[in-house]
């Protein structure tokens, strides 16, 4: 979890990830901020999100990334 | 011409919507679903009378190409089930072959029919014009079409639909009369918002009696849609016309205002219709997902598009940008361009490109013409920039010791994207793309306050009480939007004062519009301008 708040605050710094939990419907990562997310998150975590994954749901919060990462790392 | 014109006419306010509602009280689940969609076909057939075959069309495709990909999903299941686990993987990927062809011929053949009613003029003028230039003796006739109401809408919630069934966001329905619901909502036929299978279908289906609460939210709703559209953007309405029709007659002043201008008839006239459809929506039961997020409230142009046309945004980043930039010859660009170009700015080679498509399509999907092109590519462009030059902003700022979060900063931002927008919409709005360079042009070189004070900006389809009147709504809808920013609900905030002023809020509301709305001798209503799109 530590890493992956590391990897946020790289991406968007201004952001307190351990208490915000609308990070897309409060329009606070664009697009192009969750290309470059998802791209270090393969990385990172060895693993492949695709496109449908790609919703509010999961991407809202720290806490619903982590647990998105799990499952994935899972599947895998 | 239809028998219905706009959401906002005489037949549809007092007729349609009325009888629809009177039959929906009618205590029977079926009766009412029943009703739903009957309203929804006798809608658009009086809209747009025999091409309602083209919405039926388009549903009986879906439900067809749906249980398809299901068939075939459900073969592939069975199939890897009594196989050896190493022959598994060979025969996914040879189903899912199976499924893209489906998936395919289900998107050209709903993309195709879009582009052939609404761009093939565009299309075969553009091969005219080419045609000239390199001084080919040849003209292609010049088709004309007549084009169903809501195209543009429900062709997208077609596809979205297919999309979502072939990655097994939703399973396949094979109740067509759902399916058949999900596509001919009225409320939502001739100007969206496009939705999913997933917000209104189970919903629709429901067909929840009327409720007291939904029968007086709705009404507040669209109460202040009627606010926007028939006090504001109605009243521009000749003043617009006038300015984009003869732009050539006036200096710089008159054009920045009618930029300015535009960008407000458009959004009230927009999002008025919204508030008018949600609310339509919510009495009968249905809760219709939001199109408008109090736009003008944003920082940055991306963030602008995350708020503004919510439902067209969120189909192209769904649909297109993340499909395309998740792409495998994509990843592999993000892949080598992190290595060489960092974290930020590796991830926007290939997001500019899927960037550019959304785009492309978004200016297109307004309209068949170079100027809507260039409305979808000026934001590209601004959008990119926006992300190329976040990091040096960000120093810059830490560097001036300027905070960003501080309220003088945020509103310097949007300012700034106030105004990137007007000069948009300029374009968006203009008689072509020409016309637009030239109005542009105008405002930075023929800019002078003579014609404020001669007079002129009062006599030109508006007088003074006209902007005062607009400016006093304006700052009713600035005050809704502070507090609903804030995180405010305005319509409980009323529901719990006591009857007195719930009842004074909603007669003053209903009195304001009929003493100050734009009706009338000496009026001319604007179209529906996005039922155009």
């Amino acid at each position: 979890m530590e890493r992956l708040i590391e990897i946020l605050e790289e991406i968007k710094p201004e952001i307190d990830y351990t208490q915000c939990n609308n990070l897309i419907d409060g329009h606070h990562l664009d697009s192009l901020s969750i290309l470059s997310l998802v791209a270090e998150l393969e990385e990172e975590y060895d693993i492949t999100i695709p496109a449908v994954e790609i919703i509010p749901e999961n991407f809202n919060s720290a806490d619903s990334l982590y647990r998105m990462i799990k499952r994935l790392q899972e599947e895998d | 011409m239809g028998l219905i014109t706009s959401y906002f006419s005489f037949k549809y306010m007092a007729v349609f919507l009325p009888a629809v509602i009177g039959l929906y009280l009618i205590p029977s689940r079926r009766f009412r679903r029943l009703v739903l969609l009957l309203s929804g076909y006798c809608f658009f057939w009086a809209v747009s009378g025999k091409l309602l075959v083209y919405l039926l069309l388009s549903t009986l495709s879906i439900h067809h190409m749906g249980l398809w990909l299901e068939n075939i999903n459900e073969e592939c299941e069975r199939l890897r089930s009594d196989s050896p686990k190493e022959q598994r993987k060979e025969i996914k990927s040879r189903y899912v072959r199976k499924q893209r062809r489906v998936v395919a011929f289900g998107v050209i053949l709903h993309i195709g029919i879009l582009l052939f009613l609404k761009y093939s003029p565009f299309f075969a003028a553009n091969i005219n014009s080419l045609f000239k230039i390199i001084r080919l003796p040849i003209a292609i006739n010049i088709p004309s079409f007549a084009i169903p109401i809501g195209i543009s809408f429900y062709t997208l919630q077609a596809v979205s639909y297919i999309f979502d069934v072939y990655r097994k966001k939703i399973p396949a329905d094979n109740n067509l009369f759902r399916l058949a619901l999900y596509m001919s909502f009225f409320p939502q036929l001739m100007e969206g918002p496009i939705c999913r299978y997933t917000d209104t279908a189970h919903n629709l289906y429901q067909a929840e009696a009327v409720r007291w609460e939904n029968l007086t939210f709705g009404m507040q709703r669209m109460l202040f849609g009627l606010m926007k559209k028939i006090v504001v953007a109605d009243r521009l309405n000749l003043f617009i016309e006038n300015v984009f029709t003869n732009y050539g007659n006036f200096d710089g002043f008159v054009t920045a205002a009618a930029c300015v201008g535009y960008t407000i008839q458009l959004y009230m006239d927009f999002s008025g219709t919204m508030d008018l459809v949600i609310g339509s929506g919510q009495i009968l039961g249905v809760r219709l997902p939001e199109n408008f997020q109090r736009p003008f409230f944003s920082k940055t142009i991306s963030e602008f598009w995350q708020r503004w046309h919510i439902t067209l945004g969120t189909w192209f980043k769904d649909y297109i940008f993340f499909p395309l930039s998740m792409s495998k010859p994509l990843k592999k660009l993000t892949g080598r361009a992190r290595k060489r170009f960092g974290n930020h700015f590796g991830p926007l080679a290939a997001g500019s490109v899927a960037l550019f498509c959304v785009w492309l399509c978004n200016g297109l999907w307004h309209g068949a013409g170079w100027h809507y092109i260039f409305f979808g590519m000026y934001h590209f462009v601004l959008i990119l920039l926006g992300s190329l030059t976040e990091p040096f902003v960000i120093k810059a700022a830490d560097r001036l010791h300027i905070k960003r979060d501080s309220v003088p900063y945020r509103i310097v931002q949007i300012i700034r994207t106030t105004a990137l927008v007007c000069i948009g919409e300029l374009f968006f709005r203009a008689n072509g793309l020409m016309a637009g360079f030239v109005m542009f042009k105008k405002i930075f070189t023929e800019f002078s306050f003579k014609t404020l004070h001669d007079g002129t900006l009062f006599s030109l389809g508006m007088d003074l009480p006209d902007y005062i009147v607009i400016i006093f709504t304006l700052l009713i809808i600035l005050i809704v939007g502070i507090t609903q920013e804030r995180g405010g609900r305005v319509r409980e905030i009323i529901a719990r004062r006591n009857i007195v002023i719930r009842f004074g809020v909603f007669y003053a509301a209903i009195l304001f519009i009929i003493i100050f709305g734009a009706y009338g001798k000496g009026y001319v209503p604007v179209d529906p301008i996005y039922a155009g799109f």
